[in-house]
């Protein structure tokens, strides 16, 4: 299935990813042959069959409501581009 | 201008934070107020490699909610993704439920203003995790992040368009909080943001059945404000489409102090969260007999408890209402009852004085320091004719000024009634004494001056003479007048 230019530029939006012009259309082959193999996949009849919810054959892993050791902030911080005291300094976002 | 008649509907989004010990996904205490990233680890955080695992307290709360709305649980869940950008989403998705949420189609009984009943439609109850917290420090070019509230689990609670005014949102909200205080599972405080509510709303012309324009309202921090923000929205639109012009669907956010609704700033990019199956937690299942475990599990609810108070009690409809409303204030009236057997009279004392107390001083029940034992005894010297009504109340203010027990306090104050004959003529001779006038009216025919007279000899003993007594002693000295 073909994929347009601005179908590829509003996804790599939606990722935060600024592409130049060459890269659009290369992204946009690599997606439209992707998209191209869900197609044959849709194909396959797959009628009374239910659809999965994961990969795995396991359901009902919990854990208990039990406190485990939090990891220092200066452990974290330190990896993080900018922080302030202990916390995580981002760009001014305003509602 | 038109005189077109508008009508609201309203859906109401509320969103409740679970207070388990630990987070939705991750063993990090689940704590409001704690120093900044300090119940954060690599899950919550979203680092790669890391894999969240439910949290089993929290799929069993979020059930007993969704029963208490008389929800259907579904036998089969799944997590989903909702993938989106912001610097409080450290994951840049958040766990949550799209197409096979835990419950759908409940609905609650409300009452609106205290009387009307009304039910509102649940449309479904399901569970996510909250995001972390921003902070905006006043002229910084920056914005703070703290991400102890990251991967806490939230309840997301959604109701079908029933609403058709604020004050009914107000009951819905009101009696919502109130069912979620009896299940205890979560503080409800608005000022901590561990309930929080967002609003649809369009108006329609009355009779009309296709709905109007919708706007998501948010950012409102109390009941009050939901309301408030509701009205003038109701007004807005009304004069939009009064003026001709069309409605648009947008968020707008309620200023508290101008008291508007402001369209959202940011420029709001159209919601597309590519919502898929989160691959890191597995489905969940429940059985009939898992469900029907949890429903018989559940507490007596607000509703339940207000028919009990009725029937059990003998209560009317509307103290019964102020009881329940508050589950401490309802402990509080069972365990006097048990106490003392005259529920009535117990109803009528906290619904009136103590509440008086509660309101007048802005404070909480349990910031009263009331025990049951103290108002019973109080309510026993009243009945017992020790002291009279007035001082009654008086010494409740007393009692929980100094959380001392009422009968020091009479002791102490010597505030007994007086009702032996010798001590209430001495003051009745002198109020006679005082007031010829009031006496010659009397004497006249003045019934009312009898009254006046028995006003003067409370005044003088300190509001502590018997006033049957004193009356008829009163009205007795008269005739030999
Ligand atoms: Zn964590």
């Amino acid at each position: 299935m073909a994929i347009s230019k601005d179908e590829v530029k509003y996804i790599a939006n939606l990722a935060r990813l600024g592409l130049t012009e060459p890269e659009v259309e290369h992204f946009r082959e690599q997606l439209g042959d992707i998209l191209g193999y869900v197609d044959k996949l849709k194909k396959v009849d797959v009628s009374g069959m239910s659809p999965m919810a994961h990969v795995l054959d396991i359901k009902n892993i919990y854990r208990p409501d039990n406190i485990s050791p939090s990891i220092a902030p200066e452990k974290i911080l330190k990896y993080a581009p900018q922080h302030e005291g202990s916390f995580f300094k981002v760009p001014k976002v305003i509602e | 201008m038109t005189n077109i008649k508008y009508e609201p509907v309203i859906g109401l989004e509320v969103h409740v934070q679970l207070k388990t010990k630990t987070k939705a996904f991750c063993g990090c205490a689940n704590e409001f107020g704690s120093k900044e990233n300090t119940n954060i680890c690599p899950v919550c955080l979203g680092l790669p490699g890391s894999l969240p695992v439910l949290n089993a307290q929290v799929l069993v709360g979020a059930a007993r909610v969704a029963l208490a709305l008389d929800c259907t649980i579904r036998h089969f869940i799944k997590f989903d993704r909702k993938n989106y950008f912001y610097p409080d989403l450290p994951k840049n998705f958040q766990i949550s439920q799209f197409d096979m949420p835990l419950s759908e189609n409940g609905h609650l009984d409300i009452k609106v203003d205290g009387i009307s009943p009304k039910r509102i439609r649940i449309k479904r109850v399901h569970l996510e995790e909250d995001a972390g917290k921003l902070m905006h420090p006043e002229g910084s070019i920056s914005s703070l992040v703290d991400f102890n509230r990251a991967g806490t689990p939230l309840l997301e609670i959604v109701t079908e368009p029933d609403i058709y005014s604020p004050e009914e949102a107000y009951a819905y909200l009101s009696d919502l909080k109130l069912m979620l205080q009896y299940l205890d599972i979560s503080d409800c405080d608005m000022e901590k943001g561990s309930l929080r509510c967002d609003a649809n709303i369009s108006i329609r012309p009355a009779g009309e059945t296709k709905l109007g324009t919708k706007a998501e309202l948010k950012n409102m921090n109390s009941f009050k404000a939901v309301k408030a923000a509701l009205e003038y929205e109701i007004k807005r639109q009304a004069q939009s489409l009064d003026a001709g012009e069309r409605i648009v669907q947008e968020t707008r956010l309620w200023d508290e102090k101008k008291e508007v609704t402001l369209p959202m700033r940011s420029k709001e990019e159209a919601h597309d969260y590519r919502y898929f199956p989160e691959p890191d937690l597995p489905p969940f299942t429940f059985t009939d007999a898992d469900i029907e475990g949890m429903r018989n599990s559940l507490p007596e609810l607000p509703q339940q408890r207000l028919r009990r108070f009725v029937e059990n009690f003998g209560l009317g409809e509307k103290d019964a209402a102020v009881l329940i409303a508050d589950k401490e204030l309802a402990d509080f009236f069972e365990a006097c009852v048990e106490i003392y057997n005259e529920p009535k009279k117990i109803s009528n004392w906290i619904s009136g004085p103590v509440l008086f107390n509660m309101n007048s001083r802005n404070s909480s029940f349990g910031a009263l320091r009331l025990t049951p034992g103290h108002l019973t005894d109080l309510i026993c010297l009243v009945e017992d004719g020790t002291v009279s009504n007035l001082v009654g109340k008086d010494i409740l203010a007393q009692m929980l000024a100094a959380g001392s027990a009422p009968k020091d306090i009479v002791r102490e104050k010597n505030l007994a009634q007086v009702s032996g004959a010798d001590e209430l003529n001495e003051i009745i001779e002198e109020v006679i004494a005082a007031n010829k006038k009031s006496v010659d009216d009397y004497a006249c025919g003045k019934e009312n001056a009898l009254m006046f007279l028995v006003g003067q000899v409370m005044k003088r003993s300190g509001g502590k003479a018997n006033p049957k007594v004193a009356r008829s002693l009163l009205a007795e000295r008269l005739k030999r007048t």
